[in-house]
């Protein structure tokens, strides 16, 4: 190697060390150790167990908290990010059409973001209440029966979801850039081509704007399988684990149960999971993603 | 059958009407629609501050009362002030904040620094693992972190919270590279020619070029900083050391069992509050810091 490259070298992985010594100790050396644990009992006071795969086969067959956990969690998914990117998709196409007071509106979708989430909860928790709720307080009041947001097990992870959708400001940031960078020449054309306002947004906005769409998909389905304070401080799981996901399972069996191993189990599934989620969107993409390439 | 200049002067004046028409109801319709919509997403932020300056009478009354009067500013210093440590907790969160925003700019720009404006072997493949491990849930992480932080004994400290922040997180480190790969070869050629060793061009000439970007990072390291809950829950046992994501459970449990949602009410206000002045101030950079990641991403 020449002695340009071999300088050119040593500068290069000197100004990426910090992000290299991280690497090894907070991302690899951790996910190592969690896959070492999840073949173990680990209680931390006593030293590792080695047990092989009982804490897989006990999680995939025997623990019915589990299944209903991994359901739950499905749902939420497979509901909650499709119904957080069309909100977010459609404030974002709403804000992107002159109007007066235009960053007012911006400001005042994009605020939910910015409230420490243990704030947030309690004021869903105060609007949602299904006895004196800001709501149910109103529908009581006009005469009819209330509407059990969290307390019945049948919409209380729809409620989570609507409270998922309204904290899609940074969503809704991204689609207002990719839908400002659809070519304006190309909507006047097909306008001379006599296209109405709907074929306008179906066949040219929203196929100029898959690659947002694909990268907000991605990132939403990683942080939804994870999904843990909000419904943590609403719910703690209940009523009777109907909100119980695997971030919040985890939790438990690591920090109540000090089930450590069992835990790691856990967190290796839910990885497995993910990546199953991510790379079928990604593979699914090749076919409804556009790069136009500006 | 042709039509006379004036018939059709006359069918151009009211197919012009009619197209002003429809814009009119149009535009009644998007300022109809945004502004519910807007009211839907604001009514529980309006609800936390209406709650915390009622008195205690009008806190649960059916149907709920929206403007209280009298407006009770006091419920703020004594929900604040008076049971717990308030200034304290938020004392912590800015120990905890700085450190990290520091760490973060100084750490992320370094290393974007590296991926962008050097060559070198293995620059592209270290590239990617590095946006690939954004994949990998922190729940993956978590315990093996736990472990190791408890070995250390850097458990009820900020240690867990703002050393890592030093070590470069992937987010940031790509969205500063796709930021400084944007600025010109030629400037760091001139930079060179006059004499400037590798970290005099990093100092000189790019970072005074990224000011825009850095204040993304920054801004965005607080505010994940101020509104981070789950790390303090791990990580953090005495109350003392809460920072304030953590202590608004304590307002709560407290609070609650007393049933003054009002005090509730006032210290979520309060801790909503300096993010929301701070993003008002610094609105454009959190704005483009989003989209410059989320459509070139």
């Amino acid at each position: 190697m020449s002695k340009q490259s071999r300088r050119e070298l040593f500068k290069g992985y000197a100004f990426i060390s910090p992000w290299i010594l991280g690497f090894l100790f907070f991302t690899i050396y951790p996910i190592l150790s969690s896959l070492y644990y999840s073949f173990t009992r680990y209680d931390i006071m006593r030293p590792p167990r080695w047990v092989g795969l009982e804490n897989y086969v006990v999680l995939l067959t025997e623990d019915d908290i589990f299944a209903r956990v991994m359901g739950n969690t499905l749902y939420f998914v497979v509901l909650g990010v499709p119904a957080g990117i069309a909100v977010a998709y459609l404030l974002a196409t709403l804000l992107n059409k002159k109007m007066r007071l235009r960053p007012v509106f911006r400001t005042i979708f994009f605020l939910p973001t910015l409230v420490p989430v243990a704030a947030s909860a309690e004021v869903w928790r105060w609007v949602l209440n299904s006895n004196w709720g800001v709501i149910n307080a109103w529908i009581k009041a006009m005469g009819y029966p209330i509407i059990p947001f969290l307390s019945s097990t049948a919409l209380a992870k729809p409620s989570l979801i609507l409270i998922h959708c309204w904290g899609q400001g940074t969503a809704m940031i991204i689609f207002l850039a990719a839908l400002q960078d659809v070519p304006q020449s190309l909507l006047d054309a097909s306008v001379v081509d006599g296209a109405t306002k709907s074929q306008q947004f179906w066949h040219i906005t929203i196929p100029m704007t898959t690659p947002a769409i694909l990268f907000v998909t991605i990132t939403q389905l990683i942080g939804m399988f994870q999904y843990f304070a909000m419904g943590w401080l609403l719910t703690e799981g209940g009523p009777n684990y109907s909100t119980e996901f695997i971030s919040m399972y985890l939790y438990r069996n690591a920090f109540r149960f000090f089930k450590m191993g069992y835990a790691s189990a856990l967190a290796w599934i839910l990885f497995i999971a993910i990546v199953s989620f991510t790379l079928l969107a990604f593979r699914s993409s090749d076919r409804w993603v556009y790069y136009g390439g500006n | 059958m042709a039509l006379s200049h004036v018939q059709q002067a006359g069918a151009a004046r009211r197919s012009k009407q009619r197209t002003e028409r429809r814009a009119v109801v149009g535009r009644v319709l998007l300022y109809t629609l945004v502004g519910s919509l807007s009211l839907v997403f604001a009514m529980p932020l309006l609800w936390m501050i209406s709650t915390s300056l009622k008195t205690d009478p009008q806190v649960y009354t059916a149907p709920p009362i929206w403007l209280p009067n009298p407006i009770r500013w006091a419920n703020y210093p004594e929900a604040l002030f008076t049971k717990k440590p308030f200034l304290l907790y938020t004392w912590n969160t800015i120990r905890i904040a700085i450190p990290s925003v520091i760490g973060a700019v100084v750490s992320c720009s370094l290393v974007a620094y590296g991926f962008a404006r050097i060559r070198f072997p293995g620059r592209d493949a270290l590239f990617f693992i590095c946006v690939a491990t954004m994949m990998v849930p922190f729940q993956v992480r978590m315990i093996s972190l736990y472990i190791i932080f408890r070995n250390l004994d850097w458990l009820d400290s900020f240690k867990p919270l703002v050393v890592p922040h030093f070590f470069a997180g992937a987010y940031f480190v790509f969205m500063l590279r796709q930021f400084f790969m944007t600025i010109p070869q030629e400037l760091s050629e001139a930079a060179r020619i006059d004499g400037c060793k590798e970290l005099g061009i990093y100092w000189w000439v790019i970072l005074p070029l990224a000011k825009p970007a850095l204040a993304v990072v920054g801004l965005f390291t607080f505010r994940n900083v101020w509104n981070n809950f789950v790390g303090p829950l791990i990580y953090i046992n005495h109350e003392r050391l809460f920072p304030i994501s953590l202590a608004l459970r304590g307002f709560y449990a407290q609070y609650s069992e007393e049933h003054l949602w009002q005090y509730m009410m006032a210290a979520s206000a309060a801790t909503t509050a300096p993010m929301i002045l701070i993003f008002f101030l610094t609105q454009r950079a959190f704005v483009e810091g989003i989209s410059v990641t989320g459509i070139k991403g």
